[in-house]
């Protein structure tokens, strides 16, 4: 197994500070956003977003964890059912201007049962979605991420791997790993 | 990895501790998603679900169908007493004309005991045992104990009385395995008439008195006389039963502790279990009935996902 690594503790530190740059720039004041984390790894990058944002604009942006599990469309496709974690939205999603946070884009397949698990909860106004990793060529669906961390070409035996100190890692990093080796 | 260990759910002794570890974190889940402004998803949309009642039921078939059209599944129901049965048609071939037409999952109640276990040798879909005569009511135990462990943080150790008629209950079956194999102290309680012979032998402490019963329980699961399916008298009147077994707020409250009321309905109000004291504090019945939901998503669930 070859591992490779994309970005390092110092780089994915700037990256989380352009990537909340970027949201300061679009969001203002964030009177009207909200972040929606999405289970199980997005959770984790959606924390520390938050935490960023609260640093670099005095903002408190309500945080909620989504979980997708029972709206994907691969049940019955697979052996075993997939696993669901916890959903916790305790604010009012109806007119709100949602981001959407995930640690890899790689279908968008997530991202679509994320979209139809929102909507759950009402109609958001504006959905936007920021992925740290974005595996550029591997979409099976017309998706596509409003905020990147970091563009990266992958194929399909190989698989993006982030580790973050939240997560229970020594650090903040980001693996490429070729499974076929 | 996340599946049960059976393709179907026929009994809580044929599945493992574990099996009912995620079923309960399963329904963690599911119950959040029924208390969400759209209590939908789009889960089992392509599963066909046929509920096949031989047997009257209310509660038990409406929280099934419940939980399958939360679950987005497609949904047949039959019943019995208006159906080919009375024409003389067996079990197998009623199933297998039902599955004909394209059914992915069986839900069955039935009064004989083992008719489950039976369908399950002989045809593909999955089942589901809603109750079989005085035998097993799986998914009956399972919101039961999954009442205890959301009301008392864990069913590990805890002292569970299960009170009234015991012969003629699946539910209390079903109950003492559930109970046993997440490491519960279960004892049951009635007149000797409604215990059944050799149930010590299940490794169950047995108690005539009902008063001391409820002093050494935290959570007693008080049963419906079961007066159908009596046939001969097991105790002289409902009044003499009311007297020695009922359970009144007044006895509640004279315990040293506040202990747990449950009851799998549907209730004998002022037999088993009086007004005052079903609707106390102490009672989690509603919370059962509400549960119920939740544990039959989970169980069809992960029993839908699993047949890839």
């Amino acid at each position: 197994m070859q591992k490779k690594l994309i970005l390092d503790s110092d780089l994915l530190d700037i990256t989380l500070s352009r990537l909340c740059e970027q949201l300061i720039e679009n969001h203002g004041s964030f009177e009207n956003s909200v972040i929606l984390g999405l289970q199980p790894r997005g959770i984790f990058l959606a924390e520390l977003i938050q935490k960023r944002l609260q640093e670099l604009a005095k903002v408190n942006v309500p945080l909620g964890y989504l979980d997708a599990t029972f709206y994907r469309d691969d049940f019955r496709r697979r052996d075993t059912p997939a696993k669901a974690s916890e959903t916790r939205v305790s604010f009012v999603i109806e007119g709100k201007h949602v981001i959407l946070i995930d640690d890899v884009l790689y279908t968008g397949r997530t991202v679509r049962a994320a979209l139809d698990a929102m909507i759950a909860f009402g109609r958001p106004e504006k959905v936007e979605l920021l992925v740290l990793v974005d595996r550029t060529h591997t979409r099976d669906l017309p998706i596509a991420a409003d905020y990147v961390g970091k563009f990266v070409n992958t194929i399909e035996s190989q698989r993006v791997l982030v580790e973050l100190v939240a997560q229970g890692h020594k650090q903040n990093r980001i693996w490429l790993i070729n499974n076929k080796d | 990895m996340s599946t049960l260990s059976q393709r179907h759910l026929l009994g809580i002794k044929n599945i493992t501790a574990k099996d009912i570890e995620l079923i309960f974190e399963t329904a963690d889940n599911f119950k959040e998603v029924i208390n969400r402004p759209i209590k939908k998803v789009p889960s089992l949309r392509d599963v066909t679900i046929a509920n096949i009642f031989f047997e009257n039921s209310t509660r038990t078939r409406l929280s099934f169908e419940l939980a399958e059209k939360r679950l987005s599944a497609d949904v047949v129901n039959f019943s019995a007493s208006n159906s080919s049965v009375k024409k003389g048609e067996t079990l197998l071939d009623t199933v297998n004309n039902i599955l004909a037409m394209k059914v992915d999952m069986v839900v069955m109640r039935h009064a004989s005991v083992g008719a489950p276990h039976f369908l399950s040798k002989h045809i593909k879909a999955n089942i589901v045992n809603a109750g079989d005569g005085t035998h097993e009511h799986p998914t009956q135990a399972l919101l039961d104990t999954y009442s205890i462990r959301e009301k008392l943080g864990e069913v590990q150790g805890k002292k569970v009385a299960i009170i009234g008629d015991i012969l003629h209950s699946r539910v209390a079956l079903s109950n003492i395995f559930a109970l046993q194999k997440l490491g519960a102290k279960v004892m049951v309680c009635g007149p000797p008439t409604l215990l059944p012979k050799f149930i010590g032998s299940l490794g169950v402490q047995v108690e005539l008195d009902v008063k001391k019963a409820l002093e050494w329980c935290d959570v007693a699961n008080v049963l419906r006389i079961q007066l159908e399916r009596q046939q001969i008298k097991y105790f002289p009147s409902l009044r003499e039963y009311s007297l020695y077994y009922g359970i009144t707020k007044k006895i509640l409250e004279s315990l040293k502790k506040q202990i747990v009321i449950m009851h799998p309905g549907p209730i004998n109000r002022g037999v088993e279990l009086s007004s005052d004291a079903a609707d106390s504090q102490h009672s989690i019945i509603l919370d059962q009935v509400e549960n119920g939901v939740a544990i039959r998503m989970a169980v069809l669930y992960l029993l839908a996902g699993a047949t890839a």
